[in-house]
């Protein structure tokens, strides 16, 4: 530790940088890219073979423990990326204080309603049949 | 504090449209602009798990949006994307763990992520419409 270094190995251990946030972003966006590969590969496999079927049967598979279970996956990992992935857009190209504020509330609104209206529908679905 | 004068003239560094367009630069361009796309791709997974939810009426509803030709080139765009965005993030994946950085392997993971990305998007429509025409 050099000397005038008041900093203890606490803040090494936790990643913690001058911004106080670290490499949280950094991490959980390749972390939730890892997830989405499988995660994505399942979610296109359950709806080409909901093509075509008729909503009762859509409501019985969709609402199934597995395919529930795979789908609040998917929703939960692809919203948490998508959130940070528009985060990164917006403060790339948005160099007005005001208007990047408000875009960067608007985007952590639409992540999160966006997966909770999914995630709500898959729970209907297990629960009402 | 020096005096700065904001409209002094500094020379911008090289940007976009001053480099001659290369494979691997649209390539990063089209992971940035295909998640973007999916961003809002996600409102018809939302749409089409509510309308699941609430009744036959409303899930009729998006089958007859998705039937018609712009469901269809929407539905399509966004099979590519998704593809398209999630080879694009092994090719960072890889890169991550640095390899993949050579002249070489840089242009053959790029064209290797968008030759895949377009077989994978028409065999899932080839058997997505399979299954349409099959097994109810």
């Amino acid at each position: 530790m050099a000397f005038g270094d008041m900093s203890t190995p606490l803040k090494h251990v936790c990643g913690l940088g001058s911004a106080r946030s670290g490499t949280a972003h950094f991490w959980r966006q390749r972390l939730t890219a890892i997830a989405n590969v499988p995660l994505t590969i399942a979610f296109v496999l359950i709806v080409v073979a909901l093509l075509g079927r008729n909503h009762a049967a859509v409501v019985q598979i969709l609402g199934s423990p597995l395919i529930a279970v795979i789908m609040l996956l998917f929703i939960v990992s692809v919203t948490t990326h998508m959130r940070i992935g528009m985060q990164v857009i917006i403060e790339d190209y948005v160099h007005d204080e005001a208007r990047k504020f408000i875009l960067l509330i608007a985007n952590t609104f639409f992540a999160v309603a966006v997966g909770l209206a999914c995630a709500f529908a898959i729970l209907m679905l297990s629960f009402k049949v | 504090m020096a005096e700065t004068k904001a409209s002094a003239e500094r020379p911008l560094s090289p940007h976009l449209f001053i480099y001659k367009p290369m494979l691997t630069m649209m390539m990063s361009i089209a992971h940035r602009v295909t998640g973007a796309a999916l961003y809002f791709g996600t409102l018809l997974v939302a749409w089409w798990l509510i309308a699941a939810a609430s009744s036959p009426k409303a899930y009729a509803g998006i089958g007859s949006f998705m039937n018609s030709f712009f469901g269809r080139l929407v539905l399509f765009g966004y099979t590519w994307a998704l593809m398209h965005h999630m080879l694009g993030g092994i090719r960072h994946l890889i890169w991550d763990t640095g390899h993949g950085f050579g002249p070489h392997e840089r242009e053959w993971l790029a064209v290797a992520s968008l030759v895949g990305s377009i077989s994978l998007t028409i065999i899932i429509w080839i058997v997505g419409y399979l299954f349409i025409g099959g097994p109810r």
